[in-house]
């Protein structure tokens, strides 16, 4: 569990750096805030205004590891979005809004927690992933760790090439891709749906025990995989879960 | 200050009164929870109120189906920024329980306890009163296991991580006892209209 705050998270200015489309659909914000430090996997509450007094708020997962010189979030444009398409459409560099945070005590992962890690990603539901991934690569690559990363499509594996570095370079890192509407690229990769036979078949190839599981996407890739865990053995209590909430969804958020 | 370039899309008067801070409404019924969901065969279910360690009423699901039956209509509210109006329950009255139970003069403080092992603390004063039930019905349905069923805590003043999902018992507490997300950044109270998210806000 993490530190709690002895005071207020208050709301607080933050500056967009720069903006890196990733992907079709998820663009990186990366921002210049005065927060606190983040444990891997938290997120941050994001507050926009508009001229006449009216507010939108949201939650966003943070991207970066804790310590990295700018926060990152990895938005992804929903159609019908009220605050997402503003990141893809109208922010731009210097640009500021407000923000509180880091946020949440249970999705995170710290160097004492060790391992073996398993991560499980549907869609956007990576960005938490990819904090803990980061900070493991940096503060504990000893530890063994498995993304599993279930994506529509080869373009929309958001990350795609740090991951591959990642895995060329970091022998104790494994990653897993399956696409679900498009044929695999690598070999050994997947293209269907993470369904308990898939699931079965990585883990075995995998050969670790996970001791923490960490599973984010949408509220149905996450009831399937955690069910499939749960049903092949893994004990429910390390296997944590963020499932998107809402019709405007977040990236992994609560 | 103004956010340069966002209009947003602000709801109409009538559905912006409904939302209290910082919320969106949505019709979606968006899952949360801290792991896997547990399946919970009624035959195997059972609710118990205690004070502290001590039992003082336990229940089978047949058992808990013949208590007077209660039934809320209203909107609900979730931490992440979703409420979600109009929500229809039917279950068990905490003052129906507690009367049920033989417990007139409560201690102040309650810990809702669930299945997977999930807490959260709740005075009870916002437990009594008709402002809370132990809901086994949505929508005139039993209650799917991902929402919370068999049986669920319903608070809905407050924010709805309160609303314990998987219940199993009500555990009479002296002091205020921080629960599983009250331990981990979020508010001991969770009043949605007083925007109560995370840890010291006001």
């Amino acid at each position: 569990m993490s530190a709690l705050p002895q005071t207020p998270l208050r709301w607080q200015q933050a500056a967009i750096e720069r903006i890196v489309p990733q992907t079709p659909r998820v663009v990186s914000v990366f921002l210049r805030t005065p927060l606190g430090p983040s444990e891997a996997g938290q997120h941050v509450d994001i507050r926009l205004t508009a001229p006449d007094g009216y507010e939108a708020q949201r939650s966003y997962s943070i991207a970066s590891a804790p310590g990295a010189p700018e926060l990152e979030l990895a938005i992804e444009r929903l159609e019908e979005g009220e605050v997402s398409p503003y990141f893809h459409e109208i922010a731009q560099p210097g640009d500021t809004f407000e923000i509180r945070g880091p946020i949440g005590g249970h999705f995170i992962w710290r160097a004492d927690d060790g391992g073996p890690l398993l991560l499980i990603g549907g869609g956007s539901g990576v960005v938490p992933l990819m904090a803990i991934a980061r900070h493991r690569a940096r503060v504990a690559a000893k530890t063994p760790a498995l993304l599993v990363y279930s994506a529509r499509t080869w373009d929309e594996i958001v990350y795609r090439d740090e991951l591959f570095d990642l895995e060329a370079t970091d022998v104790n890192f494994r990653l897993v891709l399956t696409t679900t509407r498009e044929a695999r690229h690598r070999a050994h990769d997947y293209d269907r749906r993470l369904d308990r036979t898939l699931l079965r078949e990585i883990m075995a190839r995998w050969r670790h025990a996970p001791r923490h599981a960490y599973v984010c996407g949408s509220n149905a890739f996450v009831e399937a995989v955690t069910a499939a865990l749960v049903a092949d053995g893994v004990p429910a209590p390390i296997v944590r879960a963020e499932r998107y909430g809402g019709s405007d969804p977040v990236s992994g958020s609560s | 200050m103004a956010t340069r370039g966002f209009s947003g899309r602000p709801p109409p008067k009538e559905v912006a009164a409904r939302l209290p801070p910082g919320q969106y409404r949505t019709d979606d019924f968006p899952v949360l929870s801290m792991g896997p969901t547990p399946h919970v065969d009624l035959a195997n279910w059972g609710f118990t109120l205690s004070n502290g360690p001590k039992p003082l009423a336990s229940w089978t699901w047949s058992e808990f189906e013949r208590l007077p039956r209660t039934k809320w209509r209203g909107d609900i509210h979730c931490v992440t920024k979703w409420s979600k109006f109009d929500t229809q329950w039917e279950g068990v009255g905490v003052d129906d329980l507690f009367a049920a139970a033989g417990v007139t003069s409560p201690p102040p403080y309650a810990l809702a306890l669930s299945y997977d092992g999930y807490d959260t603390n709740v005075p009870v004063a916002d437990l009594t009163g008709g402002r809370a039930m132990i809901a086994t019905r949505f929508e005139g349905a039993p209650l799917p296991a991902e929402h919370g069923g068999p049986a669920r805590l319903l608070v809905p003043h407050l924010y709805f991580w309160k609303s314990a999902k998987w219940l199993k018992g009500l555990r009479f507490t002296r002091k205020n006892e921080a629960g599983f997300w009250e331990l981990r950044g979020y508010h001991i109270h969770g009043d949605p209209w007083r925007e109560q998210r995370y840890t010291n806000d006001p």
